[in-house]
């Protein structure tokens, strides 16, 4: 489903950092992929990098469904389409509603009739559990809340892959449950997912593979059982020793 | 006594002083003008505003009055020329200066009647009006235009837009006007003229002079609306497919209208007032009808803050305007 080859980042301003350093990986479809890392280890750079929201060094390859993504002549914005992405800090779109929220991209990008689009929004928003909230503002919201309408507003598109770049770190402790209840319902129903979080439990329970990285790069990568039991890096065996 | 006491007679004090200072000022320039003999008559003010005139109807050709019709409210008199041409010209009915059989030459007076104009003043705040009105739009426009290049990708269009915003920023309006008017309009009205148009009145220099003027501060603020909004609803907009165009006009100018209002409001006020320096490029426009009946009237002191007043008036129904839409664009 995802094939990245060569992956390198550079960022140039304000002075030069190597964020990413030759990633190589493949995620399948319907696999949970769990990215984590010490902060600055450049696991959100990755993920950023996989729908071109970042843009990496020359040379590298980011294949989606056989799509190159960062080559020029792909349409960027149909493969963002097919691409879900929920953000730490869940970027809703503060002027309209929750429905509209959820309805919008339905409307523009996949051109759904308004009153089909927001049928699937009020759908997507029972199944994350806010359909009461449907004509509320984003800022009448709990944090938990929405982190929730953005899952649903991701998973509007019918995404094939869906990216959550660390989407419980801005949340107060005590709503950070209901949003991992709903990416797990997303992970049962067969999502392919791609999830930086810090929440080694949901790690643990949910993830098909973990993924370790420590300065750009891969450490370690491999089945959750495996790799918070025995790890067989050091570098990993100290970053789990001071998280868990 | 409790701190509302307190608080309210703060209030009363502080309040009547305003009014009494706002009173004494009042007066003491009224005092002043006594002392150096000025006559106020107000009086004489409306006139500029609503007047009536004498219109007088003058014959066309040379000949006989042959008829004079009088029915209701109207009066067409008929004047028969030598070779037997007939001319009517109607005119309300009032004072009619000629008889039956008269015998009359090529601009004689056949009637006098009295009509209900605006005066010079009113018609120079609806020249102000329509003028500001007109630059307002263009303005936006290219503001819009202006501040989507100033942040684009595209160096080609963020540097045209660079330049433009800085050439006129950094010159006076009054020399713009004069550039307009005496630089590009007398080249633009010379190739009209060699390719046999007819020239372009100095009215449309004057707007467009003013709209391209208020355009580049338009545009910075449209700039600074759309930078201020964070960049995580950019990248929500686009990781849900959204293009450039579509994730500018549903997700980043909706939001950023409502913080460009406030400065975009007070820089039509601004254009509003500079539309009185057209008078330099023969736009009767306010200021300069008001600088007119000033020389003819010889009552500088009504008129011009009459003229004062007017503006106030249209800056204030700006500014109420736009406050109504911020309420109305309030999430």
């Amino acid at each position: 489903m995802i094939d990245v080859r060569n992956l390198s980042k550079t960022f140039l301003a304000p002075h030069e950092v190597r964020a990413l350093h030759n990633i190589n990986t493949s995620i399948e479809a319907a696999e949970v992929v769990v990215v984590i890392g010490p902060s600055g280890s450049g696991k959100s750079t990755f993920i950023r990098c996989l729908n071109h929201l970042e843009t990496p060094d020359e040379g590298g390859h980011i294949y989606i469904d056989g799509k190159d993504v960062l080559d020029s002549k792909t349409d960027i914005n149909k493969v963002r389409a097919e691409v879900g992405m929920v953000f730490q800090s869940f970027n809703l779109f503060p002027h309209k509603t929750v429905l509209e929220n959820v309805a919008l991209a339905q409307r523009v990008v996949r051109k759904r009739p308004k009153a089909q689009a927001r049928e699937k929004a009020m759908a997507l928003l029972n199944k994350v559990g806010i359909g009461d909230k449907a004509s509320s503002y984003p800022d009448q919201l709990s944090g938990g809340q929405q982190q929730r309408v953005a899952i649903a507003r991701a998973l509007a598109m019918d995404p094939k892959v869906m990216l959550f770049d660390e989407p419980t770190s801005a949340l107060d402790p005590e709503m950070i449950g209901e949003v991992l209840e709903a990416m797990k319902t997303l992970a049962k129903e067969g999502m392919t997912m791609v999830v930086v979080t810090h929440e080694m439990g949901f790690a643990r329970e949910v993830a098909d593979r973990v993924i370790f990285m420590d300065q750009g790069a891969i450490v370690e990568e491999g089945p959750p059982e495996h790799f918070f039991t025995t790890p067989d890096h050091e570098r990993t065996k100290l970053f789990l020793s001071q998280i868990l | 006594m409790s701190l509302n006491v307190k608080k309210s007679r703060y209030d009363l004090f502080w309040k009547s002083t305003y009014f009494v200072i706002i009173g004494v000022g009042i007066l003491l320039l009224w005092y002043a003008t006594k002392e150096v003999e000025y006559v106020w008559r107000w009086y004489r003010v409306p006139q500029y505003f609503i007047a009536d005139v004498e219109v007088n109807v003058r014959a066309e050709i040379e000949g006989e009055v042959a008829r004079i019709e009088r029915s209701g409210e109207t009066v067409r008199i008929t004047v028969e020329g030598r070779s037997g041409e007939k001319e009517t010209y109607p005119a309300p009915a009032g004072e009619v200066r000629v008889y039956e059989g008269d015998f009359i030459f090529p601009g004689d007076i056949l009637a006098v009647y009295e009509e209900t104009r605006p005066g010079i003043l009113l018609q120079g705040l609806w020249l102000t009006l329509k003028v500001s009105f007109i630059a307002i739009a263009f303005g936006i426009l290219i503001g819009l235009l202006g501040g989507l290049a100033r942040v684009s990708r595209n160096p080609c269009l963020r540097w045209l837009s660079i330049t433009y915003i800085e050439f006129i920023r950094g010159s006076p309006l009054l020399v713009q006007i004069y550039l307009w008017y005496f630089v590009f309009g007398t080249i633009i009205n010379n190739l009209l003229a060699e390719m046999g148009f007819s020239p372009i009145s100095s009215l449309w220099y004057g707007v467009a002079s003013l709209a391209i003027f208020a355009g580049a501060y338009v545009a910075e603020i449209v700039r600074a609306g759309i930078q201020s909004i964070h960049r995580g609803q950019t990248e929500a907009a686009r990781s849900l497919g959204m293009n450039y165009i579509q994730s500018m006009t549903h997700v980043i100018l909706p939001q950023a209208m409502r913080r460009i209002l406030p400065p975009l409001a007070g820089q039509f006020i601004s254009l509003i007032k500079d539309s009185s320096l057209l008078g330099i490029i023969a736009i009767r426009e306010l200021t300069k009808a008001t600088r007119e009946v000033v020389t003819t009237s010889l009552q500088p002191y009504e008129l011009w803050f009459v003229c004062a007043v007017l503006y106030l008036i249209l800056t204030f129904s700006l500014s109420m305007f736009v406050q109504y839409l911020e309420r109305r664009t309030l999430i």
